[in-house]
């Protein structure tokens, strides 16, 4: 059957209307999403802008809207991560390194493998609920630092030990035999080779699990961090001997989420504006994360191309 | 070429069987190494010859499921370096080997070569100075990277990646070296240099190269291997193998008949 040139020019005519309408559609979906995020974003900067000053980051919380800052939580949320990347970091990679490195690939192996993944998908109320039975009571870590770090890095160990194995894996095949070749170990093969090679996917695994669990509210609030706090930890750094004290470790705290949420739940109007400017510098800090990750994968891909 | 005079055995398989799982991939190999002279092994792809090298270095061992039965004799101890008991690490700080594609470590030109001294727990700066430059010199690249040795090994060519890679096999100081293909990644010219390298090596360890080029096995060794489905066809001086084999099927194969 022969088409005429017009009925042929028609039908093209037909299929371009498709065409165009699924462009208008896509766009469409796109912008609500991205709308939406920038209108919430941009009410939150304009609402927070007023009370964005320095003394905003120096001041502890206060019963006057205009007094209040975020000293207290910045710093609780500060020392919380650093106590999540200490005990997230060697513990998912070496987990990471012994799953992809050493463990036999038996179906063991692969139970384990599965629910490492699904772990990453646990509700974080779940963790909080484990941490308040186990670190809390049962250790007796109290509703510190201590608890809160650990519940957080319990959260964030599948995101690192997923990152860190797929960072394993893209190391060749030929490295490794090139390092067993000239008599290395198992060990020495990893220490030496496939663990430097793989800094930076492990480093953005570890940064973007990090700037999930800096904003993470639910366990922290279960585990029983408090919601108004006006004073700092002990410092690390004292002036007797031995110089260094753990003791900020057993302190009580509060995190940047949920000094916002406490106070979005006052009803004065002006703890409103202080909730938006910490939103604020929240979401700087996750960007600032993800930013740094993204500069990093950057930096270390340009030297190290397989 | 310089041959015929019969070379002592460095090595020798004998009853050598190999099985990738169920697969039986080498059977009943029996074939002398000779020391200072190049052994090349010939054979359409699949015929086992990569599989055979990688016995002498025990690489399979890293990969489960794979089997040796027979021996790899290497002299003049005469251990059998594939029994269970003798340790592959022990096997690998002896014979060292080169790969069908440079694999330089994403490490400075320096730090490439030094790395097998530092396995073998050699720390003194000054003696691993030197015998980088050593190796570096017998593998013909000293004079290329002496003012870089800094720089990362990736920024050089891939037929100078070859050679730092041979460099880097060398400095162990081993009693033979593996060649799997090396020269199939690269130019003519880089070819012409590893090959006029492997000559020169010889006088000082033997050689065992894989290799899926006719000329280049003609050119560079003084034993030839022909294998064929897991099997010594026939193994010969090179210079007879290439005149007058003694097998119908070794001359089809040389000629292109088949393959």
């Amino acid at each position: 059957m022969q088409q005429s040139v017009e009925q042929i020019r028609c039908l093209i005519r037909r299929h371009k209307f498709w065409d165009q309408a699924f462009a208008v559609l896509g766009m469409l979906c796109l912008m609500v999403g991205i709308v939406t995020l920038l209108a919430l974003f941009s009410k939150l900067a304009i609402d927070g802008a007023p009370r964005l000053t320095p003394t905003f980051f120096t001041s502890f919380p206060s019963r006057l809207a205009e007094d209040a800052g975020i000293l207290s939580a910045w710093v609780g949320s500060f020392l919380v991560m650093l106590v999540t990347a200490c005990a997230a970091v060697p513990l998912g990679v070496a987990a990471a390194v012994y799953l992809e490195e050493y463990a036999p690939k038996n179906w063991m192996t692969a139970i384990i493998e599965i629910n490492v993944t699904n772990l990453a998908g646990v509700p974080s109320i779940v963790y909080g609920l484990l941490a308040l039975g186990l670190f809390v009571y049962q250790f007796g870590f109290g509703q510190s630092i201590l608890s809160a770090g650990l519940t957080l890095g319990l959260l964030i160990l599948p995101i690192v030990i997923v990152a860190t194995r797929e960072s394993l894996r893209a190391v060749p095949g030929s490295i490794r035999e090139a390092a067993y070749a000239l008599g290395a170990t198992r060990w020495q093969m990893v220490s030496g080779h496939v663990l430097p090679y793989s800094t930076a996917g492990i480093m953005t695994g570890v940064i973007i699990g990090l700037s999930r669990a800096i904003g993470e509210t639910a366990p922290i609030i279960t585990i029983g961090a408090l919601t108004f706090i006006a004073f700092l930890p002990p410092s690390p750094i004292t002036t007797e001997f031995p110089f260094l004290s753990i003791q900020w470790l057993k302190a009580p705290f509060t995190v940047m989420p949920i000094q916002m949420f406490n106070w979005t739940s006052r009803p004065e109007e002006a703890f409103q504006l202080n909730a938006a400017a910490a939103g604020v510098v929240l979401l700087g800090m996750t960007l600032l994360m993800n930013g740094l990750a993204i500069y990093i994968r950057y930096r270390i891909r340009r030297k190290i191309s397989w | 070429m310089s041959t015929a005079s019969p070379a002592p055995l460095k090595a020798e398989a004998r009853g050598l069987n190999f099985h990738y799982g169920a697969f039986h991939a080498l059977k009943d190999i029996n074939l002398p190494v000779h020391d200072r002279r190049i052994t090349a092994l010939i054979g359409p792809s699949g015929c086992g010859k990569s599989t055979f090298l990688r016995c002498f270095n025990r690489m399979h061992d890293l990969y489960p499921g794979n089997r040796y039965d027979g021996e790899i004799v290497l002299h003049p101890d005469g251990i059998n370096i594939l029994a269970p008991r003798v340790d592959p690490i022990e096997v690998r700080m002896r014979i060292s080997m080169v790969f069908q594609k440079p694999n330089p470590f994403p490490k400075s030109i320096f730090e490439n070569v030094a790395y097998g001294l530092k396995v073998r727990g050699i720390s003194n700066r000054e003696i691993i100075r030197s015998k980088v430059e050593e190796a570096l010199t017998n593998a013909a690249l000293w004079n290329e990277v002496k003012d870089r040795l800094q720089e990362p090994a990736f920024n050089l060519s891939g037929g100078q990646q070859q050679r730092l890679c041979i460099a880097r096999a060398l400095a162990i100081d081993p009693e033979l070296m593996l060649f799997d293909e090396p020269t199939s990644a690269l130019d003519p010219i880089a070819t012409a240099s590893i090959e006029e390298l492997m000559v020169e090596l010889k006088e000082r360890f033997p050689i065992l190269i894989v290799t899926h080029n006719m000329q280049q096995a003609a050119r560079v060794s003084d034993y030839t291997a022909f294998l064929y489905l897991g099997e010594v066809i026939e193994y010969n001086e090179t210079r007879k193998m290439f005149t007058n084999p003694d097998r119908q099927q070794t001359e089809d194969y040389i000629t292109g008949r088949f393959g």
